[in-house]
């Protein structure tokens, strides 16, 4: 028995070992590529580093963030455009993960029922999640165009509207209509992890509702979203750490508009437009101290386990 | 059958077709578009006239878009090889095998896939430029890594922790190396799981925009999204909205089929991205 344990630890003892050797390329490559630059990111939010010379920087403090200068705050803390950045942000996330919610668990709901072409349906809901995102916004941007796009035609045509909107141009719409474009792209995600939800649910308790004769409205709400709740919260913890940091589509669809500008876009304008290495690097540290925060919170009020169940 | 049941069923059927018209028609309405030039594209019909194939030779001629799509192919497989190598026997360690520190590790794997990119960028550019990989492909498969490498990790682990347990003791009783028992037992059951990432993974690389933004200068060097998306033409006021069409139906054809050729795999994979983690 001894000689079989030792033998058993020995062997732990080697795989254990040869973990750390697979691992340690992947962590080089991840260190390199994510927690360096990480580091120098957050090195530059405190120093008056230009896209020009970044060699030649000099260490400022919490300059970029608040500085008090001759009667006078400055800093990203007191920039307008960065708080209007921030709510921005909050807003277009808000909204828009709640849409989607909404409308994925519609979609969910009826391609979880039996039907024919089912699998048809799918594949079609499948579709907007692989166009990609500059493609979305330029195809948005041609559909909502303010002289020759379809959707005025559209709408003019039934009489909703009596003249063109510049839906991409116009302040009051131009949120709308990038909310519009993300939920058109990102409901198929949360349909799809909700559906994958429903579909591991017991059958037992809906046949009992069934026989009891209760409305599927208060089945809905009363077993499936009760049931379905775990799938759903990490759904909606993934799409809308997603929604924080969005880019691409605000930056094709509305450009550098200030109706539309998110945390992501004032920072990269800073860093790429302007130069400001420092300033800039000082916006994307916030955001992602923001994200941070949230992402520790999620983890600990949700109390994601990992690795437990690992065999 | 009832009025009330009668009125169900026909609510039923228009919720279908709603949802299938608002998922597809925007992509139809890019075909259709792409097909038109010159005045017809400004007729806004959502009905197919006149085939017109302008906006595809013009899309070539205008600007070096073979070019860009070769780009976007080098880049995006190559990141997605590296990320599947090195996926792979990370995801052994961090699937079959317990050691101290494992939970912090896929902790720390699980942060990184939620960094937005805009947090790394000055950073990056600065490794970018002193590496001097700066507006040349090199410079975009390292920083695509961020992107896919994290993710990849995360689902081949899932996927490998649901392989029974028995599996490599019996090669390790029989005195295998761990190299073989990767290669030799895992690889083939594994390579289910790792098309369905390595296809994800493809997608995220190839639909990149921030970086390849960022770190490319000239318009040879451009990968596709960025090319699209600063398509001009003759005029600098009215952006060449066929060329546009024409080029997005291009790079999302390829893409469209295979999403849909595998589509089951790719909702497990998504599933396992997520609803497990």
């Amino acid at each position: 028995m001894s000689v079989a344990a030792a033998s058993a630890s020995e062997l732990t003892r080697a795989r254990v070992r040869s973990a750390w050797i697979f691992l340690t390329p992947m962590m080089i490559v991840l260190a390199l590529v994510a927690g360096w630059p990480l580091i120098r990111t957050i090195y530059f939010a405190f120093t008056d580093a230009n896209l020009s010379a970044l060699d030649n920087t000099r260490f400022i403090g919490l300059a970029n963030f608040l500085e008090y200068y001759e009667g006078e705050w400055y800093g990203l803390l007191v920039d307008p455009d960065w708080w209007n950045a921030v709510w921005n942000t909050i807003w277009f996330t808000v909204v828009s993960v709640a849409l989607e919610t909404v409308f994925g668990m519609i979609v969910a709901l009826t391609l979880n029922t039996a039907f024919k072409g089912r699998g048809y349906l799918r594949a079609a809901i499948l579709i907007p999640w692989a166009i990609p995102t500059i493609v979305s916004a330029k195809m948005w941007g041609w559909m909502l165009h303010d002289q020759f796009g379809i959707l005025n035609e559209i709408l003019m045509g039934i009489g909703i509207i009596s003249q063109p909107i510049a839906w991409t141009a116009s302040p009051d719409t131009a949120m709308w209509a990038v909310i519009m474009v993300d939920v058109w792209k990102t409901t198929p995600f949360m349909a799809l992890l909700i559906l994958a939800g429903l579909q591991i649910l017991p059958t037992d308790c809906y046949e009992a509702a069934k026989v009891d004769g209760i409305h599927p409205v208060r089945v809905f709400f009363k077993v499936t979203l009760p049931l379905i709740r775990p799938a759903l919260v990490v759904a909606l913890i993934f799409r809308g750490l997603d929604a924080l940091r969005i880019f691409d589509l605000i930056y094709v669809l509305t450009s550098n508009s200030r109706e539309t500008m998110t945390m992501s876009v004032y920072a990269r304008q800073q860093l790429v437009d302007f130069q400001e290495v420092g300033y800039g690097s000082a916006a994307s540290t916030m955001l992602f101290m923001i994200i941070a925060v949230l992402v520790v919170l999620t983890l600990t009020v949700g109390k994601v386990r990992l690795g437990e169940d690992a065999k | 059958m009832s009025a009330k049941r009668f009125i169900g069923r026909i609510a039923f059927w228009a919720l279908l077709i709603a949802i299938a018209v608002f998922a597809v028609f925007p992509f139809y309405y890019a075909i259709l578009s792409s097909f038109r030039s010159g005045s017809q594209l400004f007729t806004a019909s959502i009905l197919p006239g006149h085939i017109d194939f302008r906006n595809y030779i013009s899309v070539f001629t205008e600007q070096p878009f073979g070019r860009n799509i070769l780009n976007s192919v080098v880049v995006a497989f190559t990141v997605v090889a590296i990320s599947l190598f090195l996926g792979l026997t990370a995801a052994y360690a961090l699937g079959r095998v317990q050691f101290a520190g494992r939970g912090l590790l896929l902790l720390t794997i699980l942060s990184v896939s939620m960094f937005p990119q805009v947090a790394v960028l000055s950073g990056m550019f600065e490794l970018i430029r002193t590496l001097g990989i700066y507006n040349s492909l090199p410079g975009l498969i390292l920083s695509n890594l961020i992107l896919t490498l994290p993710f990849t990790v995360w689902v081949l682990t899932t996927f490998m922790r649901e392989l029974p347990k028995e599996l490599e003791e019996a090669a390790y009783v029989d005195g295998a190396s761990p190299w073989t028992v990767v290669s030799r037992i895992f690889m083939p059951l594994m390579w289910p799981a790792m098309v369905t990432t390595g296809l994800l993974a493809f997608i995220a690389a190839w639909n990149e925009f921030l970086f390849a933004l960022t770190f490319t200068l000239s318009a040879e060097q451009r990968t596709v999204p960025v090319a699209i998306a600063l398509l001009s033409g003759a005029s600098q006021f009215e952006l060449p909205w066929g060329n546009i069409m024409a080029a997005s139906v291009i790079v999302t054809v390829p893409v469209v089929v295979l999403v849909l050729i595998f589509q089951r795999r790719i909702v497990s994979g998504l599933t396992a991205g997520a609803v497990k983690g």
